[in-house]
């Protein structure tokens, strides 16, 4: 007979955080539909609010001063609420903050201001967090259409302009595309092991046996989609060609959030289907996880790939969705380590610490650009960032931080990552990968040094507008940054107890 | 209550943020706002202190060592054994110093927003100020000798600062206050040089240089044995039987344990010393540093001169804070004192001289805070020459009681002046701007102030009697037991410093009496001798009431440490109750009993010299004063009034001897040495024209050829690479799509291709 | 394992061969004599008008998604409709929270005016 469970069993308490996010999501659309044309300001407080809130509470789960629920796994295996969960969903609602932050006057400005645009934002965090938070494949694929089709809409806000329609409709086509990649994918993991559980697949290829060739396959090819599906949403080359157009068509603000929160749930998820369910999986006589040779071959290439079509570039949004490209690179460097198991909590480590870091680098760079942008989208190319010391000399300042960081010179966050995700490296022995890693990221300090040079030492008009809260969000960005360049323990103190290992 | 050891911290970071406030904020909070944060911090600091003073009691007067979370590892270097915490001390000693501190800062703060009304600088001085209580309280908490170093230059640093204060002053006045700053800074210096072998020295005897260890207590061992010759405290006070002798020791501790063993040496490298003389080296060396932050022989010339600064300056860091450091740091080094007897003879008779010498100056001085400034160069000669005679704890109060009826003073003094200025306001309204002759602070201009200025007149008076040494007033008490044990030291203990130390400072507790009363009689009786006297007026309620409060406590603070054997006080406030208080942290504190007679002549003698002062400067006196002191005139003490004036030509012997020749050896060495030879030869001629011909050679055919051209190639490979490959983004979805169905292949292939390669037997 | 695919792609084989050889055999064996009546699109016998590709009113396709969305969720109430009773709170609450969900997108629908035709 069928037993029917009980209300506890489900273990809301421990996905607090997530669901305190989503049910806010979902009052705040009906409230907002209240809140007059004039006051929209009113939601962004709102969302605001609700995103501290859950800020507060991750911040406590992490930290282990309170522990929410009872025990690691809720909604039956479906959602794990471990340190990665955690840190995972620190990282996104700080960035969420920081995107609501800057989107507060630029919506204004742009006659963009309506209510959706907030609520919409809280959606795809939510996203992002389950996805992080994902045990069941099903949850990996519902989180990520939840973390991706808010971002369609988004990318399209701006709706009278076209560029803006454009890059929706690639977005939403190659999104269903890849999505659908990911499916398949997926289920031909469920097919090979008949589950779908993420603990229970371990189970399953811990004790699938060697030799046994259909079964491989089934799961080699299902892996592979997956990469493929998840590459997609993280810009990896091949799959990266919508990022171009997707960037630099839709609204800045909305680019400043979502190449940081994808990207976060993107390898959120990646590591959770691959690390944690399948990271023994090795073939006959092999000692990493068969995946691991695809994952840094993609790495290589988009790395690549990445920073050598960002020298060309002469719009400031289209090079940072270069940039962009190319960091995704650096981080698949950090999950390919994972294929090696004495490394994988190690590189799980390195990779979050990267996100991190990287959060507070991006968002601050795409605010500078939303300071220099007209209300018109235009005068977003290099040149607009001729002579900005001069005018402004706290955004040029700000903005060279975040320039070096990317490049990953020492004192800065984007260091620590790249410090990190190359020692992982290096102790899974995936030495020439971390080669092309560091000479591309040698490479790349042309075109961020260029932005630089122009600041401090060419002439322009260097126009800029910063309302307070924008300049709030670039202060704390530019703060993050140097602070955990400073003082990395931060950063891995963080970090240090997170294993996506089931253990046992 | 033990967890408010705690909060000690937070007394260094509390002023710490208020002078961070102030200094971002200060002009936009106005005045008031400043003044709110300034005496705010410094308040909150003053109860902390007192928490951890209420903490103490309720612990049994254990010391308390806190760590500071992130900088607990301050100065680590486990491959060389170097390992100095960054730890604060919470004992008896500690505390006592705190409270002292915050107390009187806090009230000086206070009076500080008044004196400072209208200055442009209003906030900044208030940020110097609270960085200094910043500096003073490292300085007191600090566990080992590196942070009370730290402290040590940074309160010689703020009394820069603040001395300095007004060194935009037109009319030369301003280079005459940055002269005397870096005066002080540079006389300090010399002091610190002493200071910093010594604590050089210690470190390399000890291989640390932590007071104590955390949990670790002062070893009673000989001071029971001292104790038992006093059995009016033994019962009282339960010392710690068994320290902690194994494993490491803090400074003193250990030295106790080498003293007992004897036979140690210290090996310098090229030679070696004993161990009883290396601690007869580093407390002759802290003795150098305490000679110049406490103002004593021979350092002692910068004090006078640092007057210029604004008076609450003068009040708080020269009377009763930066200038006890010095004593502070002896005391808190009782055990290697105690220890070298060499030493201790020699602090005496500094001490005991430079009692004298300045009380001697200060009867020919004509400026009010010239007056206070020897005066306190004699009271701390008081504390100095009581450390040498081994009475650690009388030092500690009369650190204490000085501290309060000093800051007293000067804050009058601050007051006076006010009010001259006022009066002299009053006075050029109607025509010039400013008199140049007049100085406000130039007690030949003042007279009668006594009806003018009231509330002033009457806690001046009582700082004067505290001062003088007048039962029942707090000077009394710390200066009578010093006397007490000078005496007993040549007594009993038949050591010549006490008989040298006793005469000496009894003279200048004469002294001190007569000048005192001199400068009362001078100031405050007699008819106004200058119009601008005629209309003084009393300050405002923000500077009075600190005086009132302080000169409370200059009456009453004395039965702190009430004598054993003194009737009724005695029964009613406890015998010795801050000697024993102190017991917990100072090895070597020890009282002495009361004795009558000394009390009686030591009174005695301060009335005389009252009377004398008195009879001298009498009404008729004070009116014919014009320019000239009644000491002037008569021909007998005509000679020794005026080497008084000239303080003893001093100054200028240290110009003539060291500071001329100095210069003039530094010029020559500019010209000769650096000029001549080794910028114009060497450099130009030598290094200049051969660096030339390599680097023309360097730049043209390495430099641009090979390097620039690798460089420029290499850049434009990169390119054209880009130009080739950014052609894939065509901008079509199909495309797009079309490329992710390629790669999807290519993955799958790939992760497939080992599988494959198994499958068809490769 | 593979081996038993090879029914399907039998089938597979038969099915693109026989559809390809039908299609192909008109072409190859067919005349082709087109007139202009015979090469005219289809409409349902009448005479075409207008363009064969207009724009429809996207209201059209909103009444069609939102008709998707809401029969998807009546899909979703069928099996716990059978169920429900042994379900009993804990499905009570289940298909509440998801109940919840939907009905807040109905609610902002309503207010937004989806669900005017106009």
């Amino acid at each position: 007979m069928f037993q029917v469970p009980s209300l506890s069993d489900l273990n809301v308490a421990a996905a607090l955080p997530a669901v305190v996010l989503a049910l806010g999501a979902c009052v705040f659309l009906v409230v907002d539909l209240f809140v007059p044309r004039e006051r929209k300001h009113i939601t962004a407080w709102l969302t605001a609010g609700g995103l501290s809130v859950s800020l507060v509470l991750a911040l406590l789960s992490l930290t282990d001063v309170v522990t929410f629920g009872d025990g690691e796994e809720a909604f039956f295996g479906m959602y794990i609420a471990d340190q990665f969960t955690d840190m995972v969903n620190v990282i996104v609602l700080v960035t969420s903050l920081l995107g609501v932050m800057v989107a507060y006057n630029y919506l204004d400005r742009t006659n963009m201001q309506r209510g959706e645009y907030y609520y919409l934002l809280l959606f795809t965090t939510a996203g992002v967090m389950f996805m992080g938070a994902a045990g069941d494949l099903v949850v990996v694929f519902v989180a990520l259409e939840l973390l991706s089709i808010p971002l369609y809409i988004l990318t399209g806000f701006r709706r009278p302009q076209e560029q803006s329609e454009e890059s929706a409709m690639k977005y939403f086509l190659l999104g269903a595309f890849s999505s659908a990649f990911l499916v398949y994918g997926l289920a031909l993991v469920y097919g090979a092991t008949g589950t779908s559980n993420l603990r229970e697949i371990w189970q399953a290829v811990d004790s699938m046996v060697a030799g046994d060739t259909s079964a491989q396959f089934l799961l080699l090819t299902g892996a592979g989609l997956s990469l493929v599906g998840l590459g997609f949403k993280v810009a990896a080359v091949p799959f990266h060609m919508w990022t171009p157009d997707v960037y630099q068509g839709a609204p800045t603000s909305v680019v400043a959030y979502m190449s940081v929160a994808a990207k976060v749930g993107g390898f959120a998820a990646l590591l959770r289907v691959l690390v944690a369910g399948m990271p023994n999986f090795m073939l006959d006589n092999g000692t990493s996880a068969a995946w691991m040779d695809v994952t840094w071959l993609l790495a290589a290439a988009t790395m690549i790939v990445g920073n050598f079509i960002a020298i060309v570039q002469s719009d400031l949004k289209r090079l940072l969705a270069y940039s962009s490209i190319a960091h995704a690179g650096y981080i698949l460097i950090g999950v390919a380590a994972a294929g090696v198991p004495r490394v994988a909590d190690e590189a799980t480590q390195a990779v979050l610490i990267y996100l991190m870091a990287y959060a507070f680098t991006n968002v601050g760079a795409f605010s500078v650009i939303i300071a220099v942008e007209r209300d018109d989208a235009s005068n977003t190319g290099l040149s607009s960032m001729r002579g900005l010391a001069r005018t402004q000399p706290l955004l040029a300042a700000a903005m060279a931080v975040f320039m070096l960081s990317l490049t990953g010179i020492p004192l800065t966050a984007g260091f620590v990552g790249k410090w990190f995700v190359f020692k992982a490296a290096i102790a899974a022995d995936l030495i020439p990968v971390a080669v092309i890693g560091v000479l591309t990221s040698v490479l790349s300090a042309y075109y961020y040094l260029r932005i630089v040079w122009m600041m401090y030492f060419e002439d322009g008009d260097g126009e800029a507008a910063t309302p307070r809260p924008l300049a709030w969000a670039i202060g704390i960005s530019a703060i993050g940054t140097l602070v955990f360049g400073f003082l990395p323990y931060l950063l891995s103190d963080m970090a240090r107890e997170i294993t996506l290992a089931f253990g046992g | 209550m033990e967890n408010f050891f705690d909060l000690v911290p937070l007394v260094v970071f509390v002023p710490l943020v208020g002078l961070l406030i102030n200094l971002f904020t200060g002009k936009h909070l106005g005045e008031r706002g400043v003044g709110i944060v300034a005496v705010g911090a410094s308040g909150i600091a003053f109860l902390i202190s007192l928490l951890l003073w209420l903490a103490q009691v309720d612990t049994g007067y254990k010391p308390v060592v806190v760590d500071l979370p992130l900088f607990s590892d301050w100065i680590s270097i486990p491959a060389a054994g170097v390992e100095i915490p960054w730890q604060f001390r919470v004992d008896t000693l500690s505390v006592t110093m705190m409270m002292a501190v915050t107390f009187v800062g806090t009230v000086i703060h206070l009076y500080a927003v008044g004196y400072m009304h209208g200055d442009e600088r209003f906030p900044r001085f208030f940020v110097y100020m609270n960085l200094f209580l910043v500096f003073m309280l490292i300085l007191v908490t600090g566990n080992n000798f590196l942070m009370m170093f730290v402290g040590w230059e940074g309160v010689g640093l703020c009394s820069y600062l603040l001395i300095g204060f007004w060194f935009d002053k037109p009319g030369g006045v301003g280079w005459k206050n940055s002269d005397a700053a870096r005066k002080a800074f540079i006389v300090n210096r010399v002091g610190d040089f002493g200071l910093v072998l010594g604590v050089l020295i210690t470190f390399w005897t000890f291989g640390t240089l932590d007071f104590y260890k955390p949990d670790e207590l002062p070893m009673a061992a000989h001071h029971a044995a001292e104790a038992a010759e006093e059995p009016v405290f033994a019962p009282e006070i339960p010392h710690e039987a068994e320290p902690h002798i194994e494993g490491p020791m803090g400074v003193f501790n250990q030295a106790e344990v080498w003293l007992e063993e004897g036979g140690h040496d210290v090996n310098f490298g090229m030679f070696s010393l004993s161990f009883e003389s290396t601690i007869t080296v580093i407390t002759l060396l802290f003795l150098l540093g305490a000679t110049g932050k406490s103002a004593q022989i021979p350092l002692f010339v910068w004090l006078p001169d640092a007057m210029a600064g604004p008076t609450p300056v003068s009040a708080l860091i020269h009377a009763a804070t930066m200038v006890t450091a010095g004593v502070y740091m002896m005391v808190r080094s009782n055990v290697f004192y105690h220890a070298s007897d060499a030493a201790s003879f020699v602090v005496a008779l500094i001490g005991a001289t430079t009692a004298i010498v300045a009380g001697f100056i200060a009867v020919g001085q004509w400026d009010i805070k010239r007056v206070l400034a020897y005066s306190t160069i004699s009271q701390l000669g008081f504390m100095v020459a009581a450390v040498g005679v081994g009475a650690y704890a009388a030092a500690m109060f009369h650190l204490v009681t000085h501290a309060f009826f000093k800051a007293l003073l000067f804050l009058g003094s601050g007051s006076v002046i006010h009010g001259m200025e006022h009066g002299h306001h009053h006075v050029a309204h109607g025509g010039h701007d400013h008199d140049d002759e007049f100085d406000p602070q130039d007690m030949r201009y003042m007279g009668g102030l006594r009806h003018k200025m009231p509330r002033t007149y009457w806690t001046y008076l009582f700082g004067t009697l505290a001062l003088a040494g007048i039962i029942p007033f707090a000077g009394f008490w710390s200066k009578d037991e010093i006397l007490l044990d000078a005496l007993k030291a040549g007594v009993d203990d038949a050591r010549l410093e006490g008989y040298l130390a006793f005469v000496l400072l009894v003279m200048a507790a004469a002294f001190t009496a007569f000048y005192m009363w001199r400068q009362m009689a001078l100031v405050f009786y007699g008819k106004p001798r200058h119009a601008a006297a005629e209309h003084a007026e009393e300050s405002s309620n923000l500077m009075v009431y600190p005086l009132i409060v302080l000169a409370f406590f200059s009456l009453v603070i004395g039965v702190i440490n009430v004598p054993s054997g003194f009737p009724i006080l005695g029964a009613i406030f406890g015998e010795h109750e801050f000697t024993s208080w102190l017991e917990h942290a100072v090895t070597y504190a020890h009282a002495a009993s009361f004795n009558v007679l000394l009390a009686s002549f030591a009174v005695v003698l301060a009335l005389v010299a009252i009377y004398v002062a008195r009879a001298i400067y009498n009404d008729r006196a004070l009116e014919t004063l014009g320019q000239q002191d009644p000491l002037e005139l008569d021909e007998r003490t005509e000679g020794l009034f005026a080497v008084a004036k000239a303080k003893l030509y001093w100054d200028d012997a240290y110009f003539k001897y060291l500071i001329f020749p100095y210069r003039r050896a530094a010029y020559w060495l500019a010209e000769q040495l650096d000029w001549r030879f080794w910028h114009d030869y060497v450099h130009k001629t030598v290094i200049q024209k051969n660096f030339h011909i390599a680097t023309e050679f360097l730049t043209q055919p390495v430099d641009k050829g090979i390097i620039d051209r690798g460089f420029n190639s290499l850049g434009r490979l990169m390119q054209i690479i880009a130009q080739r490959i950014r052609v894939i983004q065509t901008g079509y979805v199909r495309t797009y799509a079309w490329t992710v169905l390629l790669g999807t292949l290519l993955v799958v292939f790939i992760i497939l291709f080992p599988v494959i390669r198994g499958m068809l037997g490769l | 394992m593979l081996s038993d695919y090879a029914p399907i792609a039998a089938l597979l084989i038969l099915t693109v061969g026989m559809s390809s050889l039908i299609l192909f055999m008109s072409r190859i064996f067919g005349p082709y004599r087109p007139t202009a009546r015979k090469l005219a699109p289809y409409e349902s016998g009448m005479q075409p008008f207008g363009q064969a590709i207009r724009r429809i009113p996207v209201r059209f396709y909103r009444v069609a998604v939102l008709f998707i969305l809401f029969d998807i969720e009546v899909i979703f109430f069928l099996p716990w409709a059978v169920i429900f009773r042994d379900l009993r709170v804990y499905g009570l609450v289940v298909m509440g929270v998801f109940f919840f969900v939907l009905t807040v997108g109905f609610v902002y629908e309503w207010k937004v005016g989806g669900l005017e035709w106009e």
